[in-house]
């Protein structure tokens, strides 16, 4: 041994994996150009959903029946319905609605279905035969159907929206999670932790949910997107938010009466639905291709 | 395969089991009284208990299942509380005609999604392959009762189109029969989104054959481009997309309750709804049983049509 190496020891910079990976993963997202517009998308329609109503001079119902059903200009830039209601101000009000129908009914499937997920993928046998045959039993209730009977049972409200929407993305998550949760428990550092006496609690909690955070975070993504569309369909169908509520699906449905008049009264609302899943959607792939570059090859 | 087949049909049966029991417990998880929510809540005591017994749910839950299961084998899916006929015969009258929109629309979408996804594919990282994926992915956020609405106002009433063509373009009120013309719009309607997951499918499969090492042993070879895009990589590319086929039918099925709403077909959708306002739970259970069902088979089909185009996999 030299004495250099004696008298000057290198000090060996300390560095979490997990943090260097996230920081890999940014690098990636930020070369994805799409990724980052949809993100920005998002940022700005959180930042309008919050802020947007407190720059509006009217309130969304505020009527003005002298120009109902007015055409977009200077003055209403997308129109005015047909009780003379700004449809612009009232998009911007709805905003918050439908971010919050599209997070909250994500953030239900996500508590219900991610623990069911693990729980199947990492006891097996009989528990994880159990709960897939339940998720394919809700599985087998194709689109916007299960959703749909969720409500007839439980009534037409924003609220049931958000719980049938929810329900309908547990079966998503749960199968996701069981796949990722069934490659990673099959690890050998899994194995390690068990024979260092660590619970089941403890292996699931702290070394396994981490690890198949990717695929949670992709599939809550752009659930996020399915849930919008879903809990749109479901107010149009008038079995969502009700009147006045300024729900962009219930205005699209007001809006179907004057089709034949007024198509600006049906347009707005249904393209900024278009915008808000399409951001969710390209953020999502964005995300994908970021933390598993492979899939992307 | 014969094997398979059977072993397949066996795993079937308890999604259905489960189908039924979700189903049934439509009913009994209505909060409060089931029969008096039919009945209205200003309607006498005397015309409530008529409902509940003619819906049988005085009998314990055991009993109101096992009966309920015995009628949907033998095809007897109740009454309609509201007209008062049998809700097979309700069903019955308009099951083709939702069978039929989701068929054209499923052959839409894979006609228009296969043809978008090789062109995309074979030039891919180009201007037409950028262009074709921003337009699927348009496609793939546009809510299908948005683009019907808007279809309508550009086609059907606005001037777009040639006035001799437009008759072709108005719906009838009760599905339609005898003229194919009277699906194009709905159809669009309901095939654009499978369009868009399709075409994304076939460009992200044909890329990763076209990769492969016996694409580039047959391009080496000197195999004509076209034959090595549509005989060699085409084929295998082509496995996974058959899953997405399925499955994408199955979500048209589902989609056919908006899209029947917005053209006032009378289809199993558009009579789900009704019944849904009407609180009519028999026809309710009716129609969802029925579309999850058909949604089961088909998935059965595709899992079975699968495994005969790729038998080198083993779906244990």
């Amino acid at each position: 041994m030299s004495e250099n190496t004696v008298n000057h020891p290198v000090t060996a910079k300390k560095v979490n994996p997990r943090i260097e990976n996230y920081k890999m993963i940014w690098k990636r997202l930020k070369k994805n150009k799409a990724a980052l517009v949809g993100g920005y998308l998002i940022v700005f329609f959180i930042v309008v959903a919050i802020f947007g109503p407190m720059f509006l001079s009217k309130s969304p119902n505020e009527t003005d029946i002298a120009n109902k059903l007015a055409g977009p200009s200077a003055e209403f830039w997308f129109g005015t319905d047909n009780f003379g209601r700004d449809i612009f101000v009232r998009i911007i009000h709805g905003m918050s609605i439908t971010l919050y129908v599209g997070f909250t009914s994500v953030v239900i499937g996500l508590v219900v279905g991610v623990p069911l997920g693990i729980i199947s993928g990492y006891y097996g046998g009989r528990i994880d035969n159990l709960i897939m045959r339940v998720m394919d039993v809700l599985l087998a209730f194709p689109g916007i159907l299960l959703a749909l009977a969720i409500v007839s049972v439980l009534g037409g409200s924003l609220q049931n929206v958000i719980i049938a929407v929810g329900i309908f993305s547990i079966p998503a998550f749960a199968r996701i999670v069981r796949g990722s949760t069934l490659s990673v428990k099959k690890l050998e550092y899994i194995d390690a932790v068990r024979a260092l006496g660590a619970t089941d609690f403890r292996i699931i909690f702290r070394h396994i949910l981490p690890n198949v955070m990717s695929p949670i975070i992709v599939q809550a993504t752009l659930r996020i997107a399915t849930a919008v569309l879903t809990a749109a369909g479901l107010s149009f169908l008038g079995l969502g938010a009700q009147p006045p509520m300024p729900e962009w699906g219930a205005m699209l449905s007001e809006g179907r009466a004057y089709i034949y008049d007024a198509w600006h009264v049906a347009f707005f609302p249904g393209m900024m639905i278009v915008f808000v899943v399409l951001a969710f959607n390209i953020f999502g792939d964005g995300i994908r291709d970021a933390l598993d570059p492979k899939m992307k090859q | 395969m014969t094997k398979f087949i059977i072993r397949r049909l066996l795993q079937t049966i308890p999604v259905l089991l489960g189908v039924t029991i979700l189903v049934f417990s439509l009913m009994h998880l209505i909060p409060g009284d089931p029969a008096q929510i039919i009945a209205g809540e200003a309607a006498p005591e005397r015309q409530v208990e008529q409902i509940r017994e003619r819906l049988g749910l005085n009998d314990p839950l055991h009993v109101q299942y096992g009966t309920f299961l015995g009628n949907v084998v033998t095809g007897d899916l109740g009454t309609s509380v509201r007209s008062s006929r049998p809700v097979a015969d309700e069903i019955g009258a308009r099951f083709w005609v939702t069978v039929e929109l989701a068929v054209y629309s499923t052959i839409l979408s894979v006609f228009m999604g296969l043809i978008a996804g090789i062109v995309s594919a074979v030039r891919h990282y180009t201007l037409t392959d950028v262009a074709i994926m921003v337009v699927a992915l348009f496609g793939l956020s546009m809510p299908n009762f948005w683009l019907g609405l808007m279809l309508i106002q550009w086609f059907a009433i606005g001037n777009w189109i040639p006035e001799s063509l437009q008759p072709f373009l108005q719906m009838r009120a009760s599905g339609w029969g005898d003229d194919w013309r009277q699906v194009i719009l709905p159809v669009i309607t309901l095939g654009t989104a499978g369009a868009a997951i399709i075409a994304r499918m076939t460009r992200s499969s044909m890329l990763e054959v076209i990769s492969q090492d016996y694409i580039r042993t047959a391009r080496a070879k000197g195999v004509k481009e076209r034959v090595v895009v549509y005989q060699h990589a085409l084929k295998n590319a082509l496995i996974p997309v058959v899953t997405v086929v399925g499955l994408e039918f199955g979500a048209l099925l589902g989609g056919t309750v908006l899209t029947e709403t917005i053209f006032a077909i009378n289809g199993m959708g558009r009579l789900t709804i009704d019944a849904i306002r009407q609180r009519d739970f028999p026809v309710v259970q009716g129609t969802v049983l029925v579309i999850s069902v058909l949604f089961v088979m088909v998935n059965l089909l595709v899992d079975i049509s699968y495994r005969f185009l790729n038998k080198r996999i083993d779906l244990n």
